[in-house]
């Protein structure tokens, strides 16, 4: 049982939605970012997700993009993001990469994967690469007993949801809407429907990403998906922060609004 | 044996594929069969083949360029793409993704540009088809091609400034992909270059081989036989693979790209994927690309903007790993000359990205000697490239100023 199974028991036990809290790694620097996680983890994420900063980044909306750009110039490597998944694991909260997929594969895949378990890390989230493409990260995975969590979309057929899910591991991660990453007004329409038709093909946890960026909308979301993920919300803290320790602070209270959010009373 | 590339799934032995989000490859499937079904349509292939003929003045000529071959110690036969509507071979792609998009009901189309030649042709395939367009362009390259941006306009197209990365052609793609994954439904988009994910590699080709099937018919009508050697210049490598395509089951035809060498490969400022690039994934496929230690894409450096890109289409690099293509780079410098050299002696003048494939011609008639016969493509006219050649030969002493606030 990994560290992600072990996290979905307890809150399925507990009768909430896990908390799934995502910041780039060297964001705003490499100090400030480890402090960041550890406030989040602090504020009640439940899981987290370190952003391995990169040069083109598709799927991800201004906000993301603005950390990545500034966490490359500030000179983040990819060693560091390592470093900063260790101390986010040594809090005990379960720690994913959330990664494009070429520098996994210019480090080497099974290489990434050994240097992603020893630093204490639980699998890793891979917006552009699905199962499809995934042999040679599953190998890696399975030796390194590393999660492989993969996206669905609205889009997705059916036969593609089944697919993907069942290559998944961890949870499968439904992304909201179409469209890329970003806070939105509104919850989306689709997540509901995605997660049921998750629901009728898969028995693992599914996490719904995409646009959560308070604690009502992580409360609505929480009713229907065993995991609620916030990611440009918590960028945003850093990003408009007048100084790091504010934007620290910043983290910390958000994540604590959002964990309220994920209690289902 | 008859070369068939790519497989099911749309790789060239182990590059191409699909590095792509979730979220588009229900659309990028449903694109795959759109067009195995079009290809076979004979409704469809007539239609494209008018609007080639009639609108695009498709098939281009092929011409014995006399003066350049004394120059340059061999006969060269230019391709003539120049002379294609709106000058070049991209017009041959658009047509075709644009009339097929009409096929699949989608009204609205989006491309990426650097230069803005694809621009250019994407927002002319779109008037000329009733399509809504809009363009994404570099804000670098909005600046340098004003004339282009002005072009798209007058064209009807709606033309967006990328300010992320390295706000060149890259970030254009990232932009233009970030776009179709929230708008899929109704949203088309005419990638400008035989790369990205399944199945863009594979369609750009089959749109732009004309190159090669009709000048290897005109190659044999006017020879009696086949030319020694087929050359093209390689950014993303449309026009180039629309060549060799046409020669690809002729293994007496030696194939070679000519790559953007910049300042020299050895400088670290050029665009020469293949010769100074690494494997790895880039906007959706597995190639060669430019690319630091930690897997960050580099950035380009080349004096033309349309083979200024640090990624390379997958066919290419399967042809390099296999042999049956050879590549290699032409510097700024080398280019330049070449392209002179074609102003002089022809009265043609090139774009330069094309001006790379005649530099390479210019090496390759050294190394097979007089009685070589060279097919070069002459992709693109150069009118595009006025000001940047004016410049770089000294012939005008600053920007020339159409307007206020308007440079060429």
């Amino acid at each position: 049982m990994s560290a992600i199974d072990e996290l979905f028991t307890r809150t399925r036990a507990e009768d909430r939605a896990a908390l799934v809290g995502y910041l780039p790694a060297g964001f705003p620097d490499q100090r400030t970012s480890v402090a960041a996680v550890e406030a989040m983890v602090e504020g009640g994420v439940d899981l987290v997700e370190v952003g391995l900063p990169y040069s083109d980044p598709v799927m991800d909306g201004p906000t993301i993009q603005a950390a990545a750009e500034a966490a490359l110039a500030a000179g983040t490597k990819v060693g560091d993001v390592f470093d900063v998944v260790a101390a986010s694991a040594a809090t005990g909260a379960p720690t994913v990469v959330m990664t494009y997929w070429n520098p996994v594969e210019r480090l080497g895949v099974a290489t990434f994967a050994e240097r992603l378990a020893a630093a204490g890390g639980s699998g890793l989230i891979t917006p552009d690469l699905t199962p499809d493409e995934a042999g040679e990260w599953t190998q890696a995975a399975h030796e390194h007993g590393l999660d492989q969590i993969f996206l669905v979309a609205p889009s997705s057929t059916d036969e593609r949801l089944a697919m993907t899910a069942e290559a998944a591991s961890g949870f499968v991660y439904a992304t909201a809407v179409m469209g890329v990453t970003g806070q939105r007004q509104q919850t989306s329409s689709l997540a509901p429907t995605l997660v049921e038709r998750l629901r009728g093909v898969t028995d693992k946890p599914v996490g719904v990403g995409l646009g959560v960026s308070n604690g009502e909308q992580a409360h609505e979301v929480a009713a229907f998906a065993d995991a609620v993920i916030v990611g440009s919300a918590l960028v945003r803290c850093l990003l408009d922060a007048p100084t790091p320790s504010a934007g620290v602070d910043a983290v910390r209270e958000l994540a604590r609004e959002l964990r309220a959010g994920v209690e289902r009373h | 044996m008859t070369y068939a590339q790519p497989d099911a799934t749309g790789h060239f032995g182990r590059f191409g594929g699909r590095f792509m989000p979730e979220a588009l490859i229900a659309t990028l499937d449903e694109l795959d069969t759109a067009w195995t079904e079009a290809k076979a349509d004979p409704v469809f292939t007539a239609e494209l083949d008018r609007m080639l003929r009639e609108y695009a003045n498709v098939p281009s000529p092929l011409y014995d360029a006399t003066r350049f071959s004394e120059a340059a110690g061999a006969r060269i036969l230019l391709k003539r793409e120049d002379l294609n509507h709106t000058g070049a071979h991209k017009i041959r792609n658009v047509l075709g993704q644009a009339l097929l998009a009409k096929r699949m009901g989608k009204p609205r189309a989006i491309a990426e540009t650097g230069a803005g030649q694809h621009g250019v042709a994407s927002a002319t395939a779109c008037a000329y088809l009733d399509m809504e367009c809009t363009v994404y362009m570099g804000e670098v390259d909005t600046e340098r091609q004003a004339l282009n941006v002005a072009r798209m306009k007058m064209l009807g197209a709606e033309v967006v400034p990328v300010r992320t990365g390295s706000r060149t052609l890259k970030d254009a793609i990232n932009e233009a992909l970030r776009d179709w994954v929230a708008t899929v439904e109704r949203t088309t988009y005419l990638f400008g270059t035989a790369a990205g994910p399944h199945p863009f590699p594979a369609m750009v080709r089959d749109l732009t081989r004309g190159i090669g099937d009709e000048s290897r018919r005109q190659s044999l009508e006017l020879l009696g036989r086949l030319p020694d050697a087929a050359i093209a210049c390689v950014g993303g490598g449309s026009n180039a693979i629309g060549l060799f395509t046409g020669f690809v089951d002729d293994a007496d035809v030696r194939l070679y790209g000519v790559e953007a060498g910049g300042d020299g490969v050895e400088t670290g400022r050029h665009a020469a994927t293949i010769t100074g690039g690494d494997v790895g994934v880039l906007h959706g496929a597995r190639s060669f690309l430019l690319q630091d230690e930690d897997g960050q894409t580099m950035e380009s450096h080349s004096i033309s903007a349309g083979l200024d890109y640090p990624g390379v289409g997958p066919e290419h690099s399967y042809l390099a790993d296999t042999g049956r293509a050879s590549y290699f780079p032409a510097t700024d410098a080398e280019a330049m000359h070449a392209f002179d050299l074609l102003c002089k002696t022809e009265g043609i003048i090139p774009a330069i990205e094309s001006a790379h494939a005649l530099a390479g011609a210019l090496r390759v008639a050294k190394e097979l000697g007089p009685d070589a016969t060279i097919l070069v493509n002459l992709s693109g006219r150069g009118d595009k490239d006025v000001h940047t050649a004016a410049e770089y030969f000294g012939l005008i002493d600053g920007p020339v100023v159409l307007e206020e606030g308007v440079e060429e």
